[in-house]
């Protein structure tokens, strides 16, 4: 039996689906949903390279590259402001991330 | 036969990881899961003919991000038990909507069937004769050259933006200041202090300018 596009989109989709499944279930916990994040992304990426894979173009293996370089930097980011956090608040629970609140 | 084996391994493992990503109960689990999906995730790359991505993957991500990750759980001393309260509540909510979300996928795959046929023109045809990576490379660095500028400025903003979130300057701690040693003559290091007989002094500590901020 051959592997079509049809299952690479499958299994992206259960991976997206995964990441969108953490964020509800780990409302708290900010590393768990950067995690998600990563795994949602990881699944855009899965896409396109199939997409770029059975379609003929390469194209779709650049974008894969723009995304890996934008995940790496919202990551960096979202982890040196998890850590200012921490050290002002003592806390990573998303609800108390509440000093803005009028 | 050999490849559709090596896809489904691939792709379980990659699922079964992801899962665990978001259902263990200690992060640094979570992270060493996310670092077995994104493997399998390399080799389904590989599957597909992709392996300089493959190999970025690897080496960005697990090299880097995930061991970024795994800094930051370590060394944060957080109460996780605390964080998982509420599990249970949320993950009705949660399963409802990613049902949702997983459901409307694959019925639009199964629907479509995508039996892509190839592209007529293809911005950028996959070269037989030449690796991917050097094929990557050819159209990276002509056709997307701007892009690709675009993508080390983002990462020179990240990584700036990363060190002057998380710079602590510390007051109270005595520093080498480097400048003030070297503007140090005989002016400013000598000093004649003429006693009373019979008496003494205490010389006033030396005020430098760049000590006193």
């Amino acid at each position: 039996m051959t592997i079509g596009l049809g299952h690479y989109l499958v299994v992206a989709a259960c991976l997206f689906t995964l990441g969108i499944f953490g964020i509800f279930l780990n409302r708290k916990n900010v590393i768990v949903i950067l995690l998600s994040i990563e795994l949602m992304l990881l699944a855009v990426n899965i896409n396109l390279v199939a997409f770029s894979h059975f379609n003929g173009d390469l194209v779709g293996q650049v974008f894969a590259l723009f995304v890996l370089t934008v995940a790496a930097a919202e990551s960096a980011i979202g982890l040196a402001i998890m850590v200012v956090y921490f050290r002002n608040r003592g806390s990573i629970a998303v609800e108390d991330i509440n000093m803005m609140k009028g | 036969m050999a490849s559709a084996l090596f896809f489904y391994l691939f792709a379980v493992l990659a699922v079964v990881a992801g899962a665990s990503v978001i259902l263990t109960k200690n992060p640094v689990h979570a992270v060493l899961f996310l670092i077995l999906a994104f493997f399998n995730a390399a080799g389904l790359f590989v599957l597909l003919q992709a392996e300089f991505l493959a190999m970025l993957l690897v080496i960005v991500y697990v090299g880097a991000v995930a061991v970024l990750f795994l800094f930051v759980v370590m060394m944060l001393d957080v109460d996780f038990a605390e964080l998982k309260a509420g599990f249970i509540k949320n993950a009705k909510i949660g399963a409802l909507i990613g049902g949702i979300v997983l459901v409307e996928l694959i019925a639009l795959f199964g629907y479509r069937g995508f039996t892509v046929s190839p592209v007529m023109n293809p911005s950028a045809p996959i070269p037989a004769s030449i690796t991917n990576t050097r094929a990557l490379g050819e159209i990276l660095y002509t056709q997307y050259v701007y892009y690709f500028q675009g993508a080390g400025l983002i990462l020179l903003v990240a990584m700036i933006g990363a060190i002057v979130l998380t710079l602590k300057h510390r007051q109270g701690v005595k520093r080498q200041s480097i400048s003030a040693q070297v503007a140090r003559g005989p002016a400013t290091g000598l000093e004649v202090v003429k006693v009373p007989s019979g008496g003494s002094v205490i010389p006033p500590a030396v005020k430098h300018p760049e000590a006193a901020e």
